[in-house]
């Protein structure tokens, strides 16, 4: 089995170093539809980050029997199945956010960064390291999405986790809220300026021009 | 690893059993689960009916709910109360071809395309149902807004008219632009205004922000950044308290249709 400094590679190298959004830009989808609000982006980032560990977990344990000519469609069913069991889970035990959250719940399946990982990393690694690789990169993704979200929430609705930070000026108070964050563009404009500011300090992700 | 990966008997056996797996794990899911969802469903539709009453005081829904709400439900091209199941499901039945009459042109205002034949409406009982003093009716509507239809309840004092309140309660429009319909600031504009003029013709008016005059019986404000889910808010109000809405039904209790029951 894998050692502690490899483990620790594989379970926080997505944060910074190797982060699934900022370095090799999966997943933006969702990072756009989903950080309007604080409550919302949680409950997505735990969905993602439990359905990239199992579904690394799995695919990894049955890697040596997938054959490579339907390998896709195999790890499609796997995800899919596991996606469609966090999305069952959350409308039994957390409705109010699933309502919200129901199609981009659904939309996992679709999101690159599990894909990615399944085929990358899973395919040709053992299931305990398959696993921790899952979750390091749900939690790369989750850096990223509530970063995202605190800026888009707090600048467009002056709220932190629904919580009244600044008051607004239509309920009274004095900030006057930016549309602008609450339309899906800005998290483009968020999400590269992230980038930015993580290059400048880890030089080695700059491209070479 | 084994090269006897690809042949077409273990590519079988493996997807095969794959799916197998795969399935048993998601009806399994799905079967176990569903009473725990069907709970929370119609408890949230028995909160959302209580909020829009006032009478959401405390956490035991269920309790608040069967003490204060009676559901009844309403013929809506006639207006006449009709007997249904509890278990009745008016979203199934809005697009139900049975059950539901289809909507063109001019007829489909909130752009809704179809609509169901019964509807549910909900008569609130603020000192309990026992005390037979109706406060309110709960009608339920919905309407095309930007990207979603919006559904919401709208609570009516006694005399079929007066707005008591409104509450969104499910929308998928722009978060904190047009999403603001669930805001309880927008919503409260809509308190003791009138649903219907004096001719019974659906009267609300959305004006854009900042143009309703306060001391106006009908107009509101609409949204700032959201003129057209403001619209379709308009819409809804038009469609709902029109003759294909619940116009006949409110004409009916206007004419004292809740009185003796």
């Amino acid at each position: 089995m894998a050692n502690a400094k490899e483990i620790k590679t594989v379970l926080f190298g997505p944060v910074f170093a190797n982060n699934p959004i900022a370095l090799q830009v999966l997943g933006i989808c969702s990072a756009l539809a989903v950080t309007t609000k604080m409550d919302k982006a949680l409950v997505m980032c735990i969905a993602l980050t439990l359905v990239t560990a199992f579904s690394n977990f799995f695919i990894s344990l049955i890697r040596n029997h997938i054959p490579s000519s339907v390998r896709i469609i195999v790890q499609m069913t796997i995800i899919a199945s596991l996606v469609i069991v966090v999305d069952q889970l959350l409308k039994a035990f957390a409705y109010d956010v699933a309502k919200e959250l129901s199609v981009f719940v659904g939309l996992i399946i679709t999101n690159c960064i599990v894909m990615g990982r399944a085929e990358a990393f899973a395919m040709k690694s053992k299931p305990g390291i398959s696993f921790l690789d899952g979750i390091g990169n749900g939690l790369g993704y989750s850096v990223v999405l509530m970063t995202v979200a605190f800026i888009r929430e707090l600048g467009g609705s002056g709220t932190v986790f629904g919580i009244e930070v600044m008051p607004l000026v239509k309920d009274g108070g004095w900030y006057q809220p930016m549309g602008l964050l609450l339309m899906p563009p800005s998290a483009f404009i968020i999400i590269a300026a992230f980038i930015w500011v993580l290059r400048t300090f880890r030089t080695e992700q700059v491209e070479k021009a | 690893m084994s090269s006897n990966n690809d042949s077409i008997s273990k590519t079988l056996i493996v997807v095969i059993s794959l799916c197998l797996v795969c399935a048993v794990v998601v009806s399994t899911a799905a079967v176990q689960l569903r009473p725990q969802q069907t709970a929370n469903k119609l408890l949230d539709s028995q909160k959302n009916v209580l909020a829009v009453t006032g009478l959401l005081t405390g956490s035991n829904v269920a309790e608040l709910y069967s003490k204060h709400i009676v559901e009844r439900f309403v013929d809506l091209d006639s207006g006449d109360f009709v007997e249904k199941p509890a278990n009745y499901d008016y979203r199934k039945f809005m697009k139900d071809p049975k059950e539901s009459t289809r909507l063109v042109g001019q007829d489909d205002l909130a752009s809704i395309k179809t609509r169901a034949n019964i509807a549910p409406v909900y008569l609130a009982y603020e000192n309990g149902v026992d005390s037979g003093e109706l406060t309110s009716i709960v009608l339920p509507i919905h309407g095309y807004g930007l990207w979603s239809t919006m559904h919401a309840f709208l609570a009516l004092a006694p005399d079929g008219a007066t707005i008591q309140g409104l509450n969104y309660y499910e929308q998928g429009e722009t978060a904190g632009l047009g999403g603001e319909v669930q805001n309880p600031n927008w919503v409260k504009q809509f308190e003791g205004k009138k649903l219907l003029d004096a001719s019974g013709s659906p009267a609300i008016k959305v004006r854009k922000p900042g143009n309703a005059s306060p001391d106006s019986t009908y107009e509101v404000d609409g949204l700032s950044g959201a003129t057209l889910t403001a619209n379709g808010v308009q819409n809804t109000f038009d469609f709902w308290a029109g003759s294909k809405g619940f116009a006949p039904f409110l004409a009916k209790v206007r004419d004292g249709a809740l009185n003796n029951g």
